[in-house]
């Protein structure tokens, strides 16, 4: 049976919008914890 | 012979023959659009391809899109097979710096909230009749990214490739003048002078050559319908950042993105044949592609002030506007606008990681999208 706009909608919404957020705060835990492991170093830059 | 002479003249006459009142509104229009790209450098780089392209499948008879058209062989060689939107995001992946995103990593969640605009405008097109496929390329103008458009319009809705893509690029150039009412009328006064410490400490090397790596790694595992989007912006900005392949980058992002960006330009333009271009659809989509970019900068803005709240008024909201994919455009329209309530309030860098969160967001949106349609069965598998 085909799925109806607002269900369609609504999982778009909650799926679409929710899962963008979760990943990117994911990235934003990874990328906080990858500079506390790999400090900047000056004298280790070009 | 007269009659030879009188059949050679009606071929130079076919054209004016053959023109209907919807090719010459389409030249009009693609008159805007040179205008637009030309005098007011509105995003010259597309407009003017476009602008010409469009010029180029109106006029009669040329039959320039035709199966063996010159425009037709442009557009089946990168639309069709979805290569010129992932050329350039390569060629922006190369040129962007996430530094600025890396510095301050809690910036990621505003290229986030930035993307609401996407979803909420495909909830109003669901609403307004659009078909799910159709809403759902109509929505990702709210991503405000013009190869993230193109991208999933050609390969969801070639028919609303025109429309879609000539609304996310004007919109785009239009961020200065959309955005500002929108945060003012969001914000309080005290809110906009809020000052913001400088962005704390660099970014090591290392660290800007494993973004590039884990976003592409975590991304597509959670969004593998979209890892071509990803895998290109990512392969691009790993070239730019491990410096080893400085041939490779530059060509990236100047012989390779110019070449695709005026075959991409003419084969937008290219869709935009009076007949299919000129109905009511085409207006709701510049109307919705105009409500998407604006719910962007509400959602923005909104998420702002809720980290402004959470951090006890550390920080200034106005930054959430620059969560979108308009890059450095938005970032740049949050600086002046601060720099309006206070002289001493320096947001770019706050508002470059934002910026530069929203240009991961998009994609990483419009990734997650197709994966949910896959899911759901509504795209295959």
């Amino acid at each position: 049976m085909e799925m109806d706009k607002v269900t369609f909608g609504i999982t778009m919404l909650v799926c679409g919008m929710g899962g963008t957020l979760l990943t990117l705060w994911i990235m934003s835990l990874i990328m906080g914890v990858l500079r506390k492991v790999f400090p900047f170093k000056e004298e280790k830059q070009n | 012979m007269l009659e030879a002479i009188l059949n050679g003249l009606s071929g130079l006459i076919a054209g004016f023959q053959s023109l209907d009142w919807r090719s010459l509104v389409m030249l009009v229009v693609g008159g805007v659009l040179l205008y637009l790209g030309i005098k007011k450098e509105c995003e010259p780089l597309l407009l003017v391809p476009i602008g010409f392209g469009c010029l180029l499948v109106n006029i009669p008879v040329a039959d320039i899109m035709g199966k063996e058209g010159f425009l037709r062989v442009i557009y089946n060689m990168g639309v069709n097979t979805e290569l010129y939107p992932l050329l350039i995001f390569v060629g922006i992946g190369a040129m962007t710096d996430f530094s600025p995103l890396l510095a301050n990593p809690m910036t990621f969640l505003l290229g986030a909230a930035g993307q609401c605009g996407i979803f909420l405008t495909l909830l109003l097109a669901l609403g307004l009749g659009f078909d799910k496929l159709d809403a759902v390329s109509i929505g990702i103008i709210g991503a405000c990214d013009g190869p993230t458009a193109i991208y999933v319009t050609s390969k969801y809705a070639p028919h609303l490739l025109g429309a879609v893509s000539v609304a996310a690029y004007s919109y785009m150039s239009l961020v200065p003048v959309i955005q500002p009412p929108i945060m003012r009328l969001l914000t309080t006064d005290h809110e906009r002078k809020i000052v913001m410490g400088s962005v704390t400490g660099q970014v090591s090397k290392t660290t800007r050559i494993l973004f590039p790596l884990v976003m592409t790694v975590l991304g597509g595992l959670i969004a593998p319908k979209g890892l071509p989007l990803l895998g290109t912006i990512m392969l691009g900005n790993l070239m730019r950042e491990s410096g080893v392949v400085s041939r490779l980058t530059k060509a990236s992002e100047n012989e390779i993105a110019n070449i695709v960006t005026l075959f991409l330009g003419l084969s937008i333009g290219a869709t935009m044949a009076g007949g299919a271009f000129l109905n009511p659809k085409t207006l709701l989509i510049l109307g919705l592609g105009f409500i998407a970019i604006c719910l962007d900068t509400v959602c923005g803005v909104l998420f702002g002030k809720l980290m402004c709240f959470l951090s006890g008024g550390k920080v200034n909201p106005l930054i959430g506007a620059a969560g979108i994919s308009a890059f450095p455009m938005a970032a740049r329209v949050v600086q002046r606008e601060g720099q309006k309530y206070n002289k001493k309030n320096f947001l770019l860098m706050h508002a470059m990681g934002a910026n530069a969160g929203g240009q991961v967001g998009s994609v990483l949106a419009a990734a997650v999208m197709l994966s949910v349609l896959s899911g759901m069965g509504v795209i295959p598998h």
